[in-house]
């Protein structure tokens, strides 16, 4: 397929990564922020590449891994009623809650839909007047524009039995809070192309500043994450902390304004709580004023629940890049994809899963890259 | 979830901004989607698209940059200057 495959051929991808090894005088330690970047960097070895003295961390971008249990349980309860047709990505459904998940609820009874996308939603809305359609809105900037504008559509159709349930998040708080945690070991970041090519990458130039880290935006294939970590660790050996772009055929530096203006329409920036993370201050989108109508939270009334994070599960460690999935004493014992302790075991895009699926029985690569 | 999938566009419907759509080639895989975002997009481009939206059209100049970037690498390798290495546009 254009666009995909010519970025996984082995030559290139062996040369950058010989590049690397060859500029590479230092340990250096560099978190790739999207958990769609992990699952290449695992899924083609990647890491396997690299000199020993780079070590990579996973970080938090992993929507369905950072939306607290206190929202898994607000779904359940809302997917559990009667008159409700509670559509979400396919990952949501399998997410533990206390003491069942979604796809248990559809078990039950409960008319629980995987869609592809939240416009999907909006279609069933509009086909089932006497039903209340609920979309599950989890995801990073790249979402936000798709869940904006289906609510948007339902405001500018009048559809009243339409609301989403908002988990949204955004990727520069987060960065923020890592790089503030007294334990932080990330030198330098690989920003999530995607989350860029909505959003560019001016607002990530502060952060550079601040921090003192170099920032590349960088693409999901392997000859991207190779460049990207070449850009990322020319930066760090030349004592440079700038923002680059590696994912250039994609992201323009201004991002998409059309998207933008969609989700400053709909949203408007929050605090939300992080799993394993907790609060982090104006990280999160939530519905503005204009559109509560459409808020799942409000017309359910659901607002008001709390639930405390189990305690068993470390995946708030491994989310900050403090332990490394094979690191954590449940990791493919208590905790494996069919019955996961938590969410970075569930998605396709979780740490854990990751190394769980292309790893299994391969913790001795670990200890030789640790 | 930030999952996005490279596509050629085949055909454009509807010139209503939020309901511009299109049928999106994925690999020999057609799909409706949605062409709010990318008003510049033409029949023949390439967009990457995100649970059936379009968020970018690819530029198909940007995407030789990776391959030259090396090849640039190497070739300053050879002129021994490595102020040059890496750099991008």
């Amino acid at each position: 397929m254009k666009f995909v495959d010519e970025y996984r051929e082995a030559g290139p991808s062996r040369e950058y990564a010989r590049r690397i090894a060859q500029i590479c005088t230092r340990p250096w330690t560099i978190m790739e922020v999207c958990g769609g970047q992990t699952h290449s960097i695992i899924r083609f070895g990647i890491d396997q590449l690299l000199p020993s003295s780079v070590t990579l961390l996973h970080g938090p971008g992993c929507p369905v891994c950072v939306t607290p249990l206190e929202l898994v349980e607000k779904a359940i309860e809302i997917a559990s009623r009667p008159e409700v047709v509670f559509c979400s990505f396919g990952d949501m459904l399998r997410v533990p809650g206390r003491r069942r998940d979604l796809l248990a609820v559809k078990a039950q009874g409960g008319d629980v839909r995987m869609v592809y996308s939240p416009l999907d939603a909006l279609k069933i809305a509009r086909a089932n007047p006497t039903r209340e359609v609920v979309f599950f809105a989890v995801g990073f900037e790249t979402t936000a524009p798709a869940n904006a504008l289906a609510v948007y559509q339902a405001a500018q159709e009048g559809i009243r039995n339409f609301s989403i349930l908002v988990s949204h998040v955004r990727v520069p708080p987060a960065l923020e809070a890592i790089l503030s945690e007294p334990e932080n070991r990330v030198q330098g970041f690989l920003a999530a192309g995607h989350v860029c090519t909505v959003m560019g990458y001016r607002e990530y130039e502060p952060i550079a500043a601040r921090w003192k880290v170099p920032i590349v935006v960088t693409g999901f294939e392997p000859m991207d994450i190779l460049q990207g970590l070449y850009l990322c660790i020319s930066d760090l050996e030349g004592g440079r902390h700038t923002v680059q772009n590696q994912y250039s055929r994609a992201v323009r530096e201004e991002g998409n304004r059309v998207a933008q203006e969609l989700i400053g329409d709909v949203f408007q920036i929050v605090p939300r709580k992080w799993r394993g993370i907790g609060e982090i201050a104006q990280s999160g989108l939530g519905l503005r004023e204009e559109y509560s109508l459409f808020d799942a939270e409000l017309r359910f009334g659901v607002t008001d629940r709390t639930v405390e994070e189990p305690a068993e599960c470390r995946s708030g460690l491994v989310l900050r890049g403090v332990i490394r999935p094979p690191d954590c004493a449940s990791f493919g014992t208590d905790c494996t994809p069919e019955h996961p302790l938590g969410a970075t075991m569930v998605s396709s895009e979780g740490a854990c899963a990751a190394y769980y699926r292309y790893r299994a029985g391969a913790s001795e690569h670990e200890g030789s890259k640790a | 979830m930030c999952l996005a999938v490279p596509g050629r566009i085949v055909k454009i419907q509807g010139d209503e901004p939020f309901r511009r759509n299109g049928r999106v080639d994925f690999g020999g895989v057609l799909r409706e989607v949605n062409l709010a975002c990318v008003p510049e997009a033409r029949e023949g481009d390439y967009v990457l698209v995100h649970v059936g939206l379009a968020l970018s059209v690819l530029d198909e100049e940007e995407a030789r940059e990776v391959f030259e970037a090396l090849r640039r690498i190497e070739a300053a390798e050879e002129t021994e200057s490595p102020e040059t290495q890496g750099e991008v546009r």
